[in-house]
C-alpha cells in the first residue's frame, strides 16, 4: 500500500539530528496563539463538570485512559431511542460525577435484583471521567424520522489510498468516548451505559486506549506515541480561544441549527509496524516525522515549541524537513489553515499471533467541518506521507457530538429529536 | 450445561408455605394422570393432523376437563391448553401417529388457548377455549403458591417426554444405528434443556448427564449425553458406547424421579428462567454446548421454551406487581423467537456452523435485550 521512500531518507544522514525539535504523529498544526494561562485542571481524581455549553471530553484537559464505544440502534421505535439518550444522559451525570450507574446502586438494592451499578467502581474518586457522545451517519437513515436532519458535514468520508478498514471495527449509529485517569472508572462508565442500552443498542466495537499522544491544554506535557515521538506538540488547546471559535465549534449557520456548540469527531485506529520501525535507522525516523526525537524540535530547530522553518536546507541542498515528512503534510499552512483537535490515544491489544504487538493509535480528532479539515488532511498524508510504511489505518469512524447537555431537564441529543 | 454446579437462590422458598391450591392440574405426562375431583365433564376429542387441531369444543364449565388427543397426522405432536401469556395451564407429549392421550386439567372459568404441535415445535396451531363459570380472584399468597404448581405441572410433561425420547435414543445408539440416533440426539435433549434449571438443583447428577469433556473432574468419567455426541459425530463408532448409554437412561431417570418431587418457589423460577437466558448467552451463541454435532439451536430453542414456561407460571403474579415488565418481556420473547425462526430447517434447526457471525450476533442481542429484564423478575415477584 505504500510508496517507500526510504531510500531517499536515509540520505538525508545526519543532517537533522543535530537539530531538536518536536514531532508529533497525524495531522498537526503549527504555533500555538500566544497561551493565556493555563487553567486550573483541578485534582487528576476529581470530576469534571457534566453540565454545559460543550460536551465535556472535548477541550478538557486530556485524561489518561480511553475506552471508546460504538453503538448499533437495533430498535427501529424512535421513542425507545429517545427514552435511552434519557437513561443515558441521567447515568453519564451521575457517574461523572463519581456516583454510581443508578440510584440503588451496587449494594443498595434488593438481594433478589440485580444492582443497578456494577461495582468494579466502588470506591474510586471520579478520576475526570468524561463522556461524550456523537452520532454517526448511519443514524439518519430512514429509521429514525432523522434523514432531513443530517448535517452536510457528515458525509461519509472519502476511501483513502491504503485503507486497509474492516468494517466490523467501523462506523456505528451512536459512539461514546469515555476517558478518565483511572482505566478502571472509563471502563465501568462504558460497560453501565451499555448494559442500559441492552435491547436498544448493540455493541458494535469498541477501543481501549492509553497513554494520552496529545495535550489538549498547554499545562500538559507533550507525551509520546507508540513510535517513541512526542505527539500533539502543536494540537489545537483550549486556551486558543479564538481558534477554537474557528476550528472547532459548529457555528449557527454552519448547518442544521442542533449542532451548534457542537463539533464533528473522526476516528481512526492507525496500526503500527512496530517492530519494523523500531528497526530504522535513527535519523530515518526522525526524517519522516520531520522532528527530533528526543528533544521534538522541528529538524533544523533545537527546542520543540520552535517555530517549523519548511525553507531550511541540509548540505545536499534538499529541505532539512522532507518533502514527505509527517510534519510538512500535516502542516495547516498546505491546507488552507485547517487544523484539528487531537485526543488519540495509544494502544496495545495484545499480540497478533505472528510474534508482533498488535498495537498502535487510536486517532481522535475534533473539528467544525471534515470535509475541510480532516479530509484535505488526509489525503495528503495518505498519498505522501513517509509514515505509511509503518502504519496502517484499520477502521474508521464519522460522528456527530451535539452541543453540551445544559442541565438536569436536558439530554444529549434532545435538539436532534424535537 | 454450566461449568459449576448452580444453586438456585433459595432465599423466598419459604414464601411458598402457603395455602394449598385451586388448580392442582393433572398429571399430564403420559396420560395416566388422576382427577382431582370437581365436575366431570366427559371427554373432549381433539383430532391433530400436521395441519389441523380440531378441538370438539370451544366453550367448557369450570372445572376439571379431559381431553383426549388423537394423533392422525404423521408427526409427532403435542397438546397444550395455554392461559394468557402461554402459560401451560397442562399439556401432553409425545403423542406419536395414531396415538391418543388424554390430558386432564384443572381450568378455572377464563379465557385460553388450545394448541396442537405437530412436530413439537413452534408456536402450534391455535384455537380459542373459553371456560365459563365463576371466576374466584386468587389473593396474591395463592398466585404465588400457584406458580409452583403450574411449574411443577410443565417439568413432570416434560420429565417424561424426556424419559421416553432418551429410551428411543439410547436404543439407537445400542443397536449401533447411528443416523437414527444422530437425529434424535437433539430432540432428547429438547426435553432436558427446557427444564434445566431443575435438573441443576441436583448438582452430582447433572455433570454426569449433561457435562462437556472439559469440566468433567478429575477422576471423573466423561460420560452422558456429549460423550454420546463425541461418539457419534467424531468417533463415529459406536460399538462401544451400550455402557455409557445404559448410564445415561439410568441417571436420566434418577433425576427425573427427583425433579418430579421439586417444587421451586417463585424465586427459584426467576431465577431458572434467568439462568437458561444465560446459558443461552454463553454456551450456545459460541456453540460450545454441541461443539461435535453443532445442535446448539436445538438446545437455544428449547432453553427459550423453559425460560418462557417459568416466566408463564408466574405471571399472574406478575401481571399484579409489574405490568410493565411483563410488557416488556413479552416483547423481547417475541422478539427472540422471531429472529431465532430465521434458523429453523423443516422441524429442526440449522446447525450453528452454518451462521455467520452476523446472525450469531444478531442472536447474543436478542438475547441480552431478554435476560435484562427477565433478571428482574426474581425481585418483583418478591416485592
Amino acid at each position: 500500500m505504500t510508496v517507500i521512500k526510504r531510500r531517499r531518507l536515509l540520505g538525508l544522514g545526519a543532517a537533522g539530528v543535530a537539530a531538536a525539535g518536536a514531532g508529533a504523529f497525524a495531522i498537526r498544526s503549527a504555533v500555538t496563539e500566544s497561551a493565556p494561562a493555563p487553567r486550573s485542571e483541578g485534582p487528576a481524581d476529581g470530576p469534571v463538570p457534566f453540565y454545559g455549553e460543550h460536551q465535556a471530553g472535548i477541550v478538557t484537559p486530556m485524561q489518561d485512559h480511553l475506552h471508546f464505544v460504538a453503538f448499533d440502534v437495533i430498535t427501529d421505535d424512535r421513542d425507545k431511542l429517545i427514552e435511552l439518550l434519557q437513561e443515558w444522559t441521567a447515568a453519564a451525570a451521575r457517574m461523572t460525577q463519581g456516583k454510581e450507574a443508578g440510584a440503588l446502586g451496587a449494594v443498595g438494592g434488593r438481594p433478589e435484583a440485580p444492582p443497578d451499578d456494577t461495582g468494579e467502581a466502588l470506591g474510586l474518586p471520579p478520576s475526570r471521567l468524561t463522556l461524550t457522545i456523537g452520532f454517526g451517519p448511519s443514524l439518519f437513515d430512514e429509521r429514525f424520522g432523522l434523514a432531513d436532519r443530517k448535517p452536510a458535514a457528515l458525509a461519509p468520508l472519502p476511501r483513502f489510498p491504503g485503507d486497509d478498514l474492516d468494517p466490523a471495527i467501523s462506523g456505528g449509529d451512536i459512539c461514546i468516548q469515555a476517558c478518565a485517569n483511572d482505566p478502571q472508572v472509563a471502563v465501568h462508565a462504558v460497560r453501565n451505559l451499555a448494559r442500559i442500552g441492552f435491547g436498544r443498542v448493540s455493541v458494535r466495537w469498541s477501543q481501549l486506549g492509553f497513554g494520552r499522544t496529545s495535550t489538549t491544554t498547554a499545562a500538559q506535557a507533550t507525551p509520546r506515541n507508540l513510535f517513541g515521538f512526542k505527539d500533539g506538540t502543536n494540537n489545537l488547546k483550549l486556551e486558543d480561544e479564538r481558534l477554537l471559535r474557528e476550528q472547532l465549534w459548529v457555528a449557527p449557520g454552519d448547518g442544521p441549527g442542533w449542532m451548534t456548540g457542537g463539533c464533528y469527531l473522526v476516528t481512526r485506529k492507525i496500526r503500527m509496524n512496530i517492530e519494523t520501525w523500531d528497526r530504522a535507522p535513527l535519523a530515518e525516523q526522525e526524517a519522516i516525522f520531520g522532528r527530533t526525537k528526543g528533544e521534538g524540535a522541528p529538524l533544523g530547530k533545537s527546542r520543540e515549541f520552535d517555530e517549523i522553518d519548511f525553507d531550511l536546507k541540509g548540505p545536499d541542498g534538499e529541505p532539512l524537513i522532507p518533502a514527505d515528512s509527517h510534519i510538512r503534510l500535516a502542516h495547516h499552512t498546505r491546507h488552507g489553515g485547517a487544523r484539528l483537535l487531537r485526543r488519540g490515544y495509544n494502544y496495545v491489544d495484545g499480540s497478533d499471533g505472528l510474534g508482533r504487538l498488535d498495537a498502535g493509535l487510536f486517532f481522535i480528532a475534533f473539528q467544525r467541518d471534515p470535509r475541510r479539515q480532516f479530509v484535505p488532511i488526509q489525503r495528503a498524508l495518505a498519498r505522501e506521507d513517509a509514515l505509511n510504511e509503518y502504519i496502517k489505518h484499520v477502521s474508521s469512524g464519522l460522528f456527530a457530538c451535539p452541543p453540551g447537555v445544559r442541565d438536569a431537564g436536558d439530554h444529549w441529543g434532545r435538539a436532534l429529536f424535537t | 450445561m454450566r461449568t459449576t454446579p448452580t444453586t438456585v437462590s433459595l432465599v423466598a422458598a419459604g414464601a411458598l408455605a402457603l395455602a394449598a391450591l385451586t388448580a392442582c392440574g393433572g398429571d399430564s405426562g403420559g396420560g395416566t394422570a388422576s382427577t382431582a375431583g370437581g365436575a366431570a365433564t366427559g371427554k373432549i376429542a381433539v383430532s391433530a393432523t400436521d395441519t389441523t387441531c380440531d378441538v370438539a369444543t370451544t366453550e367448557l364449565p369450570a372445572g376439571t376437563a379431559t381431553f383426549s388427543v388423537t394423533n392422525n397426522g404423521t408427526k409427532v405432536t403435542e397438546f397444550y391448553v395455554y392461559a394468557a401469556g402461554d402459560r401451560v395451564m397442562g399439556e401432553v407429549e409425545n403423542i406419536v401417529p395414531g396415538l391418543t392421550r388424554d390430558l386432564i386439567v384443572e381450568l378455572p372459568a377464563g379465557v385460553y388457548e388450545t394448541a396442537c404441535k405437530p412436530g413439537m415445535v413452534g408456536k402450534g396451531i391455535r384455537g380459542p377455549l373459553k371456560v365459563t363459570g365463576e371466576a374466584k380472584p386468587l389473593t396474591s399468597d395463592a398466585k404465588l403458591a400457584e406458580a409452583t404448581e403450574s411449574y411443577q405441572r410443565y417439568v413432570r410433561s416434560q420429565t417424561a417426554a424426556l424419559v421416553e425420547k432418551t429410551q428411543e435414543f439410547v436404543d439407537a445408539v445400542k443397536a449401533g444405528k447411528i443416523e437414527e440416533a444422530k437425529r434424535l440426539y437433539p430432540i432428547a435433549r429438547t426435553y432436558w434443556e427446557r427444564i434445566e434449571p431443575v435438573a441443576e438443583i441436583f448438582g452430582d447428577l447433572d455433570p454426569k448427564i449433561d457435562g462437556r469433556e472439559e469440566v468433567v473432574e478429575e477422576g471423573m468419567e466423561f460420560t452422558g449425553y456429549h460423550r454420546l455426541e463425541k461418539d457419534l459425530w467424531v468417533k463415529k463408532d459406536v460399538s462401544d458406547s451400550g455402557p455409557i448409554a445404559d448410564r445415561l437412561m439410568e441417571d436420566v431417570k434418577l433425576i427425573v424421579s427427583k425433579a418430579n418431587e421439586e417444587r421451586l418457589s417463585p424465586v427459584q423460577l426467576g431465577n431458572g428462567a434467568k439462568s437458561l437466558l444465560d446459558e443461552i448467552a454463553t454456551g450456545k451463541i459460541t456453540g460450545e454446548e454441541d461443539r461435535y454435532s453443532h445442535t446448539d439451536l436445538w438446545d437455544f430453542a428449547a432453553n427459550i421454551e423453559g425460560a418462557k414456561a417459568a416466566i408463564a407460571a408466574l405471571r399472574p403474579v406478575l401481571e399484579e406487581r409489574d405490568p410493565e415488565l411483563v410488557k416488556e418481556i413479552d416483547e423481547n420473547f417475541a422478539r427472540v423467537e422471531r429472529t431465532l425462526e430465521k434458523h429453523r430447517d423443516g422441524d429442526g434447526w440449522k446447525p450453528h456452523n452454518e451462521l455467520s457471525k452476523a446472525e450469531l450476533k444478531e442472536l447474543s442481542d436478542v438475547i441480552n435485550a431478554l435476560a435484562e429484564p427477565v433478571s428482574r423478575v426474581s425481585a418483583a415477584v418478591t416485592r
